[in-house]
């Protein structure tokens, strides 16, 4: 059990504040929240300008250490999130690179990490939600391509992305999970409307997309045609595995600016209140350390319990910090003003028991996967 | 950053578990709770004591210059998790603190317990020595069949050190436990039918054997690390997270098992019962949670 850092990692971390430091600055302002085309090329933007600086591919990259002081460095210093590049960067990227030919590889890979290229997905559909493989999308082959008509729902960032990755069933009459592929679509061939939904938060962070009669290239299938069940599952243990680490720092910032603002606001004098943000350090610190011990595991290539246990306790955490937020910063109304960062935050935080499967699930998983328990009703 | 176990931790870790069950199976502690059944206080086994004391269980940190083992904390943490998992008796923590200052407790000859924050002091009979005032201790009927209780009103005048290792030592104790209770779930759910499946099959049972084990990965992050850091804010965590752990998890446990979980003969009531005495040592919830609050206005500022 070691918590320290090795020579190596120790000089990657001094060597990152560094560069942070001297970069951090000079970055342009963040683009406001509705503003897409802007948040598209900010996001791109500090991806290209951590490829140059030799950062593009620290989400890939073999050690996974490397990785997690990334994310924590990144985040204390108040670095740019990843926004945009989400899908692109910490799981469809990955999936091509575990998954796909050397081909797609060499037209996929490159433009993400040269922040050049935004990737969506396009999983959940109306009636497809939890139960993904319930999934209606049509893909017919004509020639070398395939003919797709249905709809996805709830594509985060489907505006602004140039791909995505798309679950279409091939073979109607195959048993739900046999019948379905993995392919990539470029987002502006015919046939494909976009439609923005409005968030509960009031933003238009994901949208409805409509497939009318789509030509996809053969070429973009990833995986073999029927075989996209596996991909996915390859796709959803990036995506629960690795997308939150980040964001435990950042919540543990927040808690300690929430103490400030208590002791500031005199509510710290309230016992209760204070041993409650006790309780979310505590959460948070084992948080952190259950990350440390899942890449620490995973890096020994014993795949952990890892990713739906941290989804289940994060997410619930979360939410439980931003009723604390409003605990303390609620007095005069402030817990109702949408101009105030920290409310949309804790509209936000209502999504994370949903998305990316929702605890349910989670617990299911766990359950079956983990306990050995028997398949549930 | 490796922050897992090395071989050398896992080997002690399978050696220790394999030691208790060949010392301290179920029928031991079946028999330890007959005590208990015969309206008498449960005696401590001196001679698994001395047992434990030659395999290095009170010694584990002692230099090997004074007799020791010459491990660290997170080797004792291995340790005392098994201990709560196969919730071994007597006052382990106290006399592993007391190794190498009161004479024969490093090697289990002297069982030495301690006056601490709840009031109450554990095995005050059995023990050779005692740290802290016990004057004018009053024993009580202990809830836990396995552990006699004397309630105290002496100040508590711990030195901080041992506060702060017996919360760990303690953490570990729970997380062990809080590991056993999940396991005990998840098997009775596998294996119990009702409606003609197993109860496991049912997402209301699933998702509480769910719930036991993410309390259980959670508070052994945070045990584990708080033994490599020995920060009294990690130690205030890892306490919290497994104490409730520990107490949630066997009575979710006792849920599962239905009727049969509230009988004598099930053992999930000796588990939920060594949890609470445990969580009333030093380090209690409201002490806890005041010094992560005070920590986060340290770092945050
Ligand atoms: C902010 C946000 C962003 C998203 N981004 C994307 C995206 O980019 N791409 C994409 O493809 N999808 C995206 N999603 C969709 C997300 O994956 C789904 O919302 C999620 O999987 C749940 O499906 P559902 O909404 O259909 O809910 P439902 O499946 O209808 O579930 C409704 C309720 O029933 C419960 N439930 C359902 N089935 C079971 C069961 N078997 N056992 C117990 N309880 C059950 C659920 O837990 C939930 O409480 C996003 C969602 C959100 C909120």
């Amino acid at each position: 059990m070691d918590l320290s850092d090795t020579p190596q990692e120790a000089e990657f971390r001094a060597r990152l504040r560094e560069w942070l430091g001297k970069v951090l600055p000079s970055l342009p302002a963040k683009p406001s929240p509705d503003d897409w085309p802007g948040r598209r090329a900010y996001d791109l933007g500090w991806q290209r300008t951590l490829y140059d600086a030799g950062y593009g591919e620290v989400h890939w990259g073999a050690d996974p250490a490397v990785r997690m002081i990334f994310l924590e460095e990144t985040e204390k210093a108040g670095a740019p999130y990843v926004g945009a590049n989400f899908v692109g960067l910490l799981h469809a990227g990955p999936t091509v690179a575990a998954e796909g030919t050397e081909e797609q590889k060499a037209r996929w890979l490159p433009p993400v990490l040269r922040g050049e290229e935004v990737w969506c997905q396009g999983f959940s559909e109306p009636d497809a939600g939890s139960d993904l493989a319930a999934l209606r999308t049509r893909a017919r082959r004509d020639g070398d391509a395939y003919v797709v008509s249905g709809s996805k729902i709830w594509t985060s960032h489907a505006e602004v992305a140039d791909w995505c990755e798309l679950l279409v069933r091939t073979d109607p009459d195959a048993p739900r999970h046999r019948g379905i592929t993995w392919l990539a679509m470029p987002m502006d061939a015919p046939g494909i409307t976009v439609r923005p939904l409005r968030t509960l938060a009031g933003s238009n962070e994901f949208a409805e997309v409509f497939l009318d009669e789509v030509r996809v290239p053969v070429a973009n299938r990833v995986g073999e045609e029927n075989d996209g069940w596996r991909v996915t599952m390859v796709t959803l243990s990036f995506e629960r595995g690795t997308a939150f680490v980040g964001e435990v720092v950042a919540c543990r910032r927040v808690l300690g600016e929430l103490a400030l603002a208590a002791r500031e606001n005199g509510r710290w004098d309230d016992p209760v209140l204070r041993r409650r943000l006790g309780r979310l350090n505590a959460e948070f610190r084992a948080l952190w350390r259950l990350t440390q011990w899942n890449v620490s595991e995973a890096s020994e290539g014993v795949p952990g319990v890892g990713g739906s246990v941290f989804k289940l306790r994060y997410s619930h955490a979360r939410q439980e910090l931003y009723e604390a937020a409003a605990e303390v910063l609620g007095d005069g109304g402030a817990a109702l003003d949408l101009e105030q960062p920290w409310v949309l935050d804790r509209l936000s935080s209502l999504s994370y028991t949903i998305a990316a499967g929702t605890s349910q699930i989670q617990h299911s998983i766990v359950a079956e996967r983990v306990l050995g328990l028997p398949k549930g009703r | 950053m490796r922050f897992q176990l090395t071989e050398d931790q896992r080997a002690l870790r399978t050696g220790v578990r394999e030691l208790l069950a060949a010392r301290f199976g179920r029928e031991r502690l079946r028999a330890a709770v007959g005590a208990d059944e015969a309206g008498e206080v449960p005696e401590l086994d001196r001679r698994l004591w001395r047992e434990l004391g030659s395999a290095g269980f009170f010694s584990l940190r002692l230099p090997e210059t004074a007799g020791g083992v010459g491990l660290g904390l997170p080797e004792a943490v291995l340790v005392f998790e098994e201990a709560g998992r196969a919730l071994l008796p007597g006052p382990l923590i106290a006399t592993h603190l007391a190794a190498g200052e009161v004479p024969g407790a490093a090697e289990g000859g002297t069982v030495v317990t301690a006056v601490d924050g709840g009031g109450v002091v554990e095995w005050l009979e059995a023990a050779d020595a005692v740290r802290g005032d016990a004057a004018g201790a009053v024993p009580i009927r202990s809830a836990d069949p396995l552990t006699p209780l004397h309630r105290v009103t002496a100040p508590v005048s711990g030195d901080r050190t041992d506060v702060l290792l017996t919360s760990l030592l303690t953490a570990a104790e729970q997380l062990g436990t809080a590991a056993r209770v999940c396991e005990l779930a998840a098997q009775h759910a596998r294996t119990r039918e009702q409606f003609g499946r197993p109860i496991g099959a049912f997402q209301a049972v699933q998702h509480l054997c769910a719930g036991i084990l993410v309390r259980v990965e959670v508070a052994r992050a945070a045990v584990y690390a708080a033994a490599v850091t020995v920060d009294p804010a990690d130690i205030a965590a890892a306490r919290l997270l497994a104490d409730e752990a520990a107490v949630r998890g066997a009575r979710d446990c006792l849920q599962v098992h239905g009727g049969m979980g509230f009988t004598w003969e099930s053992d999930v009531h000796l588990y939920l019962k060594r949890a609470w005495v445990r969580a009333r040592r030093p380090g209690s919830v409201t002490e806890c949670e005041e010094v992560l609050a005070a920590a986060l206005l340290a770092e945050a500022r």
